[in-house]
């Protein structure tokens, strides 16, 4: 099945209605060389002027983020892994595994796809946006998105997430979080090379022995039709909070509208009937 | 480094993009450990046993880069009869004053009479009479460039068991892979691999970097722990040459330069030493003690002169010694420690905090707060009203009852400062590259730079004084302050403050560096070490070709002190004849005619290889054709160090002053030169304490800045480190019934603070010497003003020094670990002085 709701779409802007628009932008995160330092997440607030989200320690290692959220648009995970190990042995059996996770600005975004006002629409770079202008604060996208990214604002009621940086691509500029990344954990460019690039670093780690290195998000024939924001991961998806098949809440829409249709019709003949059966 | 130095990590992770191998030898597993190769768990407190292992198996395996080593050391040159080793007196060098707790050097000497003679001009007179022996050696705070004379007896070779390389094997003999597994906690597995890994990466083809910072340096032996690696890299060929080194992270943004242009009360600008309260002592006396006459120090008289005529000008004359009594003079140790004991003692009467927040960033912050509050005022310049400005109102003490504001006196004057952002200016980085930064908004309000703050200040004490006749104001009166102002507020221009550092010419043109300057007076230069950054009048310092545009070692990004050399001591880089060691690692070489390269050749461009200094020669002019180390008297690099150091020619381990375990190599348990402050609110733990079992070290996060006065009061970064916490094994909170999450108190003779709790498996409980020793782990960034606030991890430390460089140990003491929160109010100090009846430490 492929359609502009599910399944490998290519002309992702073209589909959303733009004639002849750049290449898809999208993030290609590394989290084999992230640091953990969080730079990403304080350029991405001091850019798009987002306020704090509160003062608590976790306890949940060095990550007292927590999770993606109205006013947290990129939120590195710190997962602390060990194995039993001799005294004297070092730790080799530890692992500090981070992350930078960030919306995916899926190939199919049913955000978006739900969105009643239009506030959530696709951009030339095929990413999603929402305009808070726009945006009355239903929520449906809160509950569409698969990965739990997009979020309402306390006090606010309109939803928020990551634009990558919708104002700064638009001046030939790369996103705050990939410009302030320190190690390139974050690459920002077209799609198309950032796919090839991280398949190439896969490859890499594969000879080097790393053989749980993988990507997510990567792939056009996943759930969401492939993500614009993907990821290398040094573990399975769940560790790092990911969902591991993810899908298009909106896949089965044209499936429950045919279900749908057909009930109606099924009822509208019962009702036709029971008048017939009456008479 | 990925931890406090993310920014510069990158170049890590390239390098190991390219196949190099990353260690990381650090008690904790930290952000840079989660992207080695591998970690190391390390005792604090116990790193010249694993470099001393380190350079005991590049010595007994002949692993050493033979070539490199005797030509480019002073491995062969042979030390005077009347050395003894800490292997021959149980854990002292020869030479020590048990009742001054201070070294003579004198002993440490090359055989070789004369040539002696040079290492005794040091600070003979002693005019501190305020200077107890309690304080150790601090008594030698002149600064001492290396002085030797000249060319020592050699044995090329190096079997004369009096030679340096013979006393160096036996020395670490005893530095064994079952020393360091007994001492580090380190097996002999992970030490092979590691001692395989440097050698193999060494020699002419390959290069090993050493990247360190306060982790080596806040150490009652912090000074040997650089130069155990120093010796190792010496050995190893990895010095002068690309990809070698020693890497000296420096802790915050221009750290460097303010050593270059010091804030340290004992240096001039450009390491020239600051001149001591000598009586009758003149230019050329001050000359003679200041620095060695062969090797580029050779020059000091220009360097000097120079600096004096920047500061004096025209009123700098030759009949006048060019001022040099303008200068003031020290009178004994003015270190930030020993200055806030002072202030406890009623010494000091004002003080300037510019940029620092002593209350919660300096060791024994209790000490710390009790001075400020003990000066009749205080000026305070920062971003924020950090603690150090607060602490009349806010500090733990008013919170235990034990002071009020009532009783604090202090008039704080609160200055807001300009950000880098918002003025001109350098900054001198880890590398010793100035980078210019522009000004891109003005400060808000009244905040005012540093520079306005200072060359304002500095007209009106000068109006202030300007009738006077009294000799005493002259040197303010005459002092060269006239820099063009610009902008609504007066600010005077960074530019024309960069130019004076470069220096002029007799005829005004700025000077083209440091070869130029002349000892008549008719040079001028703020600081020797950058002149010619503003060469051809052009700041230098401003240059931002990108790295593509440019060589691999791009030389026109920014401006490197000295003379834009990007790695010092490059003559190295090249074998004897001036051929580079290898095609490989090519940087420098002589082409038959001069030296050339991918850098500029730190050594005179024509000198050939072959040159030969004559008898009696001086300077530049004494060093051989054949000596990279240039501003060392003899051109070699010293391996072992006759002269300039306070505490030993050689490294030795010595247990830090708080310590769980005895010291297994020598009955001299800790550093015998350390200097102590044995007094009230500064007691210590006695070693291997069973009250106090726990070792502890302090550390910096990525999410915060040293003291929190840029990081603490900005929400963006306080909500991703909000709170002080701990971190400790699942051993240790098994042990001591702490949870994740929960909190903790941590108590030592100083005080008890609270922390909630981080139990992780990186912390690695280690066995040393047959016992388990726990670390705690303690971020240092909180205090009671800002966004977010906490206890401070400093108010546990004790005030014990480094006596070369007076730098606190803040990276190993001991502690006790308790669940739960800390008593409130008088039951603090109860609780605090309980432990220490249990420890049987003295009563305050």
């Amino acid at each position: 099945m492929s359609d502009s709701l599910y399944g490998p779409l290519h002309d992702v802007a073209e589909d959303a209605g733009y004639a002849d628009p750049p290449a898809r932008a999208g993030f290609f995160t590394d989290t084999s060389v992230c640091i953990g330092c969080k730079a990403c997440e304080v350029a991405c607030k001091e850019w798009n002027a987002i306020p704090d989200d509160g003062f608590a320690l976790t306890g949940m290692s060095y990550d007292n983020t927590g999770q993606l959220g109205a006013s947290t648009w990129r939120h590195v995970a710190f997962i602390e892994q060990s194995r039993p190990r001799e005294v004297g042995d070092g730790d080799g059996g530890t692992r500090w595994l981070m992350a930078s996770d960030v919306c995916k600005h899926c190939t199919h975004a049913a955000c978006l796809d739900v969105c009643p006002t239009g506030a959530l629409f696709r951009t030339e770079f095929a990413t999603v946006v929402v305009q808070q202008d726009v945006c009355n604060g239903c929520a449906y996208c809160v509950s569409a998105c698969p990965y739990g990214v997009i979020d309402r604002r306390e006090g606010d009621g309109r939803a928020w997430k990551c634009t990558m940086c919708y104002d700064r691509i638009g001046d030939g500029m790369e996103p705050a979080c990939a410009k302030a990344c320190p190690t390139d954990s974050i690459q920002y460019g077209p799609l198309d090379e950032l796919r090839e690039r991280a398949r190439a670093r896969l490859d890499e780690l594969h000879a080097e022995g790393v053989a749980e290195a993988r990507l997510y998000g990567e792939d056009e024939n996943d759930g969401v039709g492939g993500d614009g924001a993907f990821f290398l991961l040094l573990d399975e998806p769940e560790t790092y909070g990911l969902p591991p098949d993810p899908v298009v809440t909106t896949r089965d829409l044209p499936a429950m509208w045919k279900w749908a249709g057909g009930a109606a019709a099924a009822l509208a003949g019962c009702v036709a009937v029971s008048f017939l059966g009456r008479r | 480094m990925a931890e406090c130095h993310p920014v510069g990590f990158q170049w890590v992770m390239e390098a190991k993009a390219r196949g190099a191998k990353v260690f990381h030898v650090d008690p904790r597993f930290t952000r840079t450990s989660a992207v080695a190769h591998r970690h190391l768990p390390i005792r604090a407190g116990s790193d010249i046993v694993l470099l001393g292992a380190l350079v005991n198996h590049v010595l007994s395996g002949g692993h050493d880069f033979r070539e490199y080593v005797l030509n480019y050391t002073n491995a062969a040159s042979i030390v005077g009869e009347d050395f003894r080793d800490t292997e021959d007196l149980d854990g002292l060098f020869s030479g020590y004053d048990a009742e001054k707790r201070e070294y003579d050097p004198t002993s440490w000497a090359y055989q070789n009479g004369d040539a002696q003679a040079a290492a005794g001009a040091r600070d003979e007179a002693k005019t501190d009479d305020d200077r107890s022996h309690e304080h150790g050696p601090g008594a030698t705070f002149e600064a001492t460039p290396s002085q030797t004379g000249h060319a020592p007896r050699r044995d090329e070779t190096l079997e004369h068991p009096r030679c340096v390389y013979q006393i160096l094997k036996r020395h670490f003999a005893r530095y064994t892979p079952e020393l360091v597994e007994e001492m580090c906690g380190i097996g002999p597995e992970r030490f092979a691999e590691l001692a395989d890994a440097i050698v193999a990466n060494s020699g002419r083809d390959r290069t090993t970097a050493f990247v360190y910072s306060v982790g080596w340096t806040q150490h009652t032996v912090g000074a040997q722990y650089i130069r155990t690696a120093a010796i190792l890299q010496l050995l190893l060929g990895n010095i002068g040459r690309p990809g070698g080194g020693i890497l000296a992270l420096r802790g915050h943004a221009s750290i460097q330069g303010s050593t270059d242009i010091p804030t340290l009360f004992n240096l001039l600008p450009g390491y020239l030493p600051m001149p001591y309260a000598h009586e009758h002592e003149d230019l050329d006396t001050y000359l003679e003690r200041a620095a060695g006459d062969t090797g580029f120090w050779g020059n000091k008289r220009a360097y000097m002169v120079s600096l004096l005529k920047a500061w004096w000008g025209d009123a700098a004359t030759a009949d006048n010694d060019f001022c040099f009594d303008y200068l003031p003079r020290l009178t004994g140790d003015h270190g930030t420690y020993h200055t806030v004991l002072d202030q406890i003692a009623g010494k000091v009467k004002g003080y300037f905090l510019m940029g620092e927040n002593p209350a919660v960033g300096s060791a024994g912050g209790r000490l710390q707060r009790q001075g400020l509050a003990a000066t009749e005022w205080l000026v305070v310049r920062d971003l924020n009203l950090i603690e150090s400005a607060e602490f009349w109102r806010n500090s733990p003490e008013i919170a235990a009852g034990e002071t009020s504001p009532e009783q604090i006196a202090t008039e704080v004057f609160f200055l807001p400062a300009a950000a880098h952002t918002e003025k001109d200016g350098t900054f001198t980085n880890t590398q010793r590259l100035l980078q210019w930064h522009h000004k891109a908004l003005d400060p808000p309000g009244d905040a005012r730079s540093d520079l306005w703050f200072i060359y304002h200040l500095g007209l009106r004490v000068r109006e202030r004084l300007a009738g006077s006749t009294d000799r005493n104001d002259r040197p303010i009166q005459e002092l060269t302050w006239d820099y063009p102002v610009e902008g609504p507020h007066d600010d005077p221009s960074a530019e024309a403050v960069l130019a004076e550092i470069n220096g002029y010419d007799g005829d005004g043109r700025p000077l083209s560096g440091f070869t130029a300057l002349k000892d008549d007076g008719s040079t001028s230069s703020g600081c020797w070490i950058y002149s010619g950054c503003y060469t051809g009048g052009v700041n230098q310092t401003a240059r931002r070709r990108p790295g593509p545009e440019q060589s691999w070692v791009a030389p026109e990004w920014g401006w490197a002190w000295p003379a834009n050399r990007r790695i010092l001591y490059n003559r190295a880089s090249a074998d004897p004849e001036g051929r580079p060691w290898s095609e490989r690692k090519a940087y420098v070489w002589w082409d038959g005619e001069q030296w050339t390269g991918h850098d500029v050749p730190d050594f005179e461009k024509t000198k050939p290889p072959s040159y030969e200094p004559p008898e009696g020669a001086t300077a530049q002019d004494a060093i051989a054709g054949t000596d990279p180390f240039i501003m060392q008297t003899d051109g070699k690099a010293w391996l072992f160090v006759p002269k300039g150091l306070v505490d030993g020619p050689l490294p030795a381990h010595y247990e830090p002053q708080e310590s769980p375990v005895a010291n297994p190599l020598y009955a001299q348990q800790d550093n015998p030169a350390r200097q102590l402050y044995p007094r009230r609110g500064n007691r210590y733990h006695p070693a291997g304490s069973t009250v106090y079992p726990y070792a502890f070290t302090t550390y910096r996060l990525t999410e915060h800045h040293t003291a929190g006065g840029m990081s603490r009061f900005l929400p963006y970064l306080s909500e991703l480190q909000p709170e002080m916490f701990c971190e400790v094994s699942p051993a240790l909170a098994a042990e001591r019934g702490l949870t994740n999450g929960g909190w903790a108190t941590i108590v030592t003779a100083r005080t008890a603070i609270e922390a909630r709790v981080l139990v992780t498996e990186r912390m690695s409980p280690l066995r040393i010497q047959g016992r388990t020793v726990h670390q705690v782990g303690l971020p240092y960034h909180w205090g009671t003003s800002g966004v977010v606030r906490g206890d401070s991890a400093n108010d546990l430390l004790p005030i014990v020094l480094d006596a070369n460089t007076h730098i606190q140990e803040s990276k190993a003491a001991t502690c006790d670990i308790r669940p739960g929160r800390r008593p409130q109010g008088a039951a603090l100090g109860a609780l605090v002085r309980r432990y220490r009846r249990q420890a049987g430490i003295p009563e305050d």
